[in-house]
């Protein structure tokens, strides 16, 4: 049904107790996430009751580390607000803590600190997605960070995107046309991060449930030409992609760290030229997106398999 | 964020890089003052904020004090336009004053952070003086690169491989090992994005030298190196660009005559493509954030009518947590603080948006509403246009 998380998935929320901890620890609850533990070292032992809109209340235990959150509460995954100077060491707390999957919101973490999470997180099991990112939300069943969950529904295209609103953006345009998704994964816009395109693309590939997917990128780096080379060799599903920043200028930071033209590589019109040299169809425009699937899914006959919403 | 060839060159030597000995000069008397103290022949060399100036005549050998007279007063206050300047170009404020060295020959050699590997390397290519992007187009086997392990550093016998691999004198092999730890260990300690020495030169006596630095740092690291933050040159940066930050925006400033205020990077990006693909040209990339206030708003709205090209104005905004109806309020306030005269296109969605239109329809104020991008982008370009 799904990648990554499902409705039994248990979370931490690292940092609970702050404004953005409470606020979408609040969120992820009253979309059905199983959020049942907080960190905030020192705070250990308190619990926080959230009233949720529907009458319920929710008493989340918070611990002063995540080892004895995972412990006493069976969490696999976590979730990090944590300020960006703190966050490489909240990521690597939970990696030490050896849990599934953290997810990490933070934005302006320094790159050279995730260079060093990324050492030590080799030859240990835990997946990271972010920073930098909104997120992860398996429609109808849970959801980890900060995507507004109403605009989702439970069907079978996966979505994965290195930009929080195009992802939005994405979603709302398959909805609006009935299209429900099996799984949206924000992997964030810095250069150096977790999960690549390709890692959730693998995951994507080996999901019954899954049978399309939407990759959104955007300029710097080469991950997009990557997938597109790994896509082709590799995925037995309809893959159409969009690529932001076709008209930036070389050498400016495009407001995420890792969105910036540098000594003529990265550009959009590179990346749409191997994507579509690959067999990917980019939407010439991001209003295109949900329209471009939508012929794509129909080339390959699965259409109404994909209109979750009649 | 970016500093002068000079500041670059004084943090290096810190870290036991070689350098030639130099001084950085405001005036023409204090650019010969420089000369005297250092001996002929004397570099001057243009302090600005981008690559190319020796191309744009804005570096000269003086042979005697005469001509660092005339070199200083010559490019002091010049324009200079350079490939990575613009056309509009940028105006030469601070000299460096250097020892002149006798160069046997150049090479590069480059640090970055690899976003593949997630590494710091170190590049290194025997075609020094040329620009890298050239090389690694032309003969790319002529770059070599060391992979750097975060918990160890650089280590000597990767140095020493890059060092043989761009065939340095074999007399000289220890030197550039040091150059190049130092190198590593200056781009680890100050959080840098980029550092690049081109030239890296050996000389006539024997040294391995940095005759270029361009040293980048990641903005995100500035909150721990006090130090760096002290070196930023406001006169380099674009002033709607310096504003936009002390409100946490992020505003970049384009040619074009439609100004964009969007949330999120990666749709503010796509807003701009948008408007292009519809025939019309963005003023500006401009991401309010996630929790786009009044004054926010406000701010934004101010900055983009600073800019005189700006003919209309594109809102385009995906309320996720973010409520429509809160930022509807934000733009009617704005556009009503500023008597805002000119095309205002709003497209919103997300939460509350039925709300949100109402608030923008009852405002009274010419706002037109669009209904998705691309029915904003449509209008804006045609209002703009007509």
């Amino acid at each position: 049904m799904s990648i990554l998380l499902d409705r039994n998935t248990k979370i931490i929320t690292q940092n609970m107790t702050g404004k953005t901890g409470m606020f979408h620890t609040k969120s992820c609850l009253e979309y059905g996430a199983k959020m049942v533990a907080g960190t905030a070292p020192g705070k250990g032992g308190q619990v926080v009751d959230f009233q949720l809109d529907n009458g319920t209340t929710v008493s989340v235990p918070v611990y002063n580390t995540v080892k004895e959150a995972k412990e006493a509460t069976g969490a696999t995954a976590s979730v990090i607000y944590v300020p960006p100077a703190f966050a490489a060491d909240s990521i690597m707390e939970a990696v030490d803590a050896e849990l599934d999957l953290v997810v990490c919101i933070t934005e302006g973490i320094p790159v050279l600190d995730m260079v060093k999470v990324k050492r030590f997180m080799e030859g240990k099991k835990t997946r990271l997605i972010g920073p930098n990112c909104p997120g992860i939300t398996t429609p109808g069943q849970s959801k980890i960070g900060i995507m507004p969950g109403y605009i989702h529904t439970p069907g079978h295209v996966g979505v994965v995107s290195r930009s929080g609103t195009l992802t939005y953006e994405a979603v709302h345009q398959l909805t609006a046309r009935g299209i429900g998704q099996s799984t949206a994964v924000g992997i964030g816009g810095d250069p150096v991060k977790g999960m690549e395109f390709i890692d959730v693309l693998k995951l994507f590939n080996e999901d019954p449930d899954t049978y399309a997917v939407i990759m959104i990128g955007e300029i710097g780096g080469t991950a997009e030409e990557e997938a597109a080379e790994w896509i082709k060799a590799n995925m037995k599903k309809p893959v159409v992609g969009f690529i932001g920043g076709q008209t930036a200028p070389p050498g400016k930071r495009m407001g995420h760290a890792g969105a910036i033209i540098s000594g003529g590589k990265g550009t959009a019109a590179e990346k749409i030229k191997v994507m579509e040299s690959c067999g990917i169809r980019v939407a010439p425009t991001p209003s295109e997106m949900g329209a471009t699937l939508v012929e794509v899914l129909k080339e390959h006959g699965i259409l109404d398999k994909c209109i979750t919403v009649k | 964020m970016n500093i002068h060839e000079y500041q670059g060159k004084e943090i290096l030597k810190r870290y036991g890089v070689k350098v030639p000995e130099g001084k950085v000069a405001f005036t023409v008397e204090e650019a010969v003052a420089a000369a005297e103290a250092l001996g002929l022949p004397a570099v001057v060399k243009a302090q600005i904020h981008a690559g190319g100036r020796g191309k744009a005549g804005g570096v000269k050998v003086a042979r005697t004090m005469d001509e660092v007279r005339k070199y200083a007063s010559e490019i002091l206050g010049k324009v200079l336009v350079t490939h990575q300047t613009g056309p509009e170009g940028k105006e030469v404020k601070r000299l460096l004053i250097e020892q002149g060295c006798d160069i046997k020959k150049e090479y590069y050699v480059g640090v970055v952070v690899d976003r593949s590997t997630g590494r710091v390397v170190m590049m290194a290519s025997e075609e020094g003086g040329t620009e890298i992007e050239e090389v690694a187009a032309r003969t790319p086997e002529k770059i070599i690169k060391e992979v750097i392990d975060p918990a160890v550093g650089l280590q000597p016998f990767q140095a020493r491989k890059l060092a043989y691999g761009i065939n340095i004198p074999n007399e000289l092999v220890n030197k550039a090992v040091t150059f190049m730890i130092g190198l590593y260990n200056a781009f680890v300690d100050k959080d840098c994005s980029i550092a690049e020495i081109n030239p890296l030169v050996v000389t006539g006596d024997g040294e391995v030298m940095a005759l270029d630095a361009k040293l980048n740092f990641d903005s995100n690291a500035l909150f721990r190196h006090k130090d760096i933050l002290e070196l930023r040159d406001l006169d380099e940066e674009d002033e709607k660009e310096i504003q936009a930050s002390k409100f946490d925006l992020s505003y970049i400033a384009l040619d074009g005559n439609i100004g964009c205020m969007v949330n999120g990077a990666g749709l503010a990006m796509a807003t701009m493509d948008i408007i292009k693909y519809y025939g019309g040209e963005p003023a500006n990339f401009l991401d309010v954030g996630g929790g786009a206030t009044t004054e926010k708003v406000t701010e934004a709205f101010k900055i983009i009518l600073s800019d005189k090209n700006v003919k209309g104005i594109f809102v385009n905004i995906f309320g996720g947590i973010m409520r429509c109806d809160v930022i509807a309020n934000g733009v009617v306030e704005a556009a009503r603080q500023l008597g805002l005269d000119k095309p205002l296109v709003v497209r919103l969605e997300g939460t509350n948006v039925a709300l949100g239109k109402k608030i923008l329809e009852e405002s009274g104020l010419n706002i037109v509403p669009a209904d998705s991008m691309a029915d904003g982008a449509q209008k804006i370009v045609s209002l703009v246009n007509s």
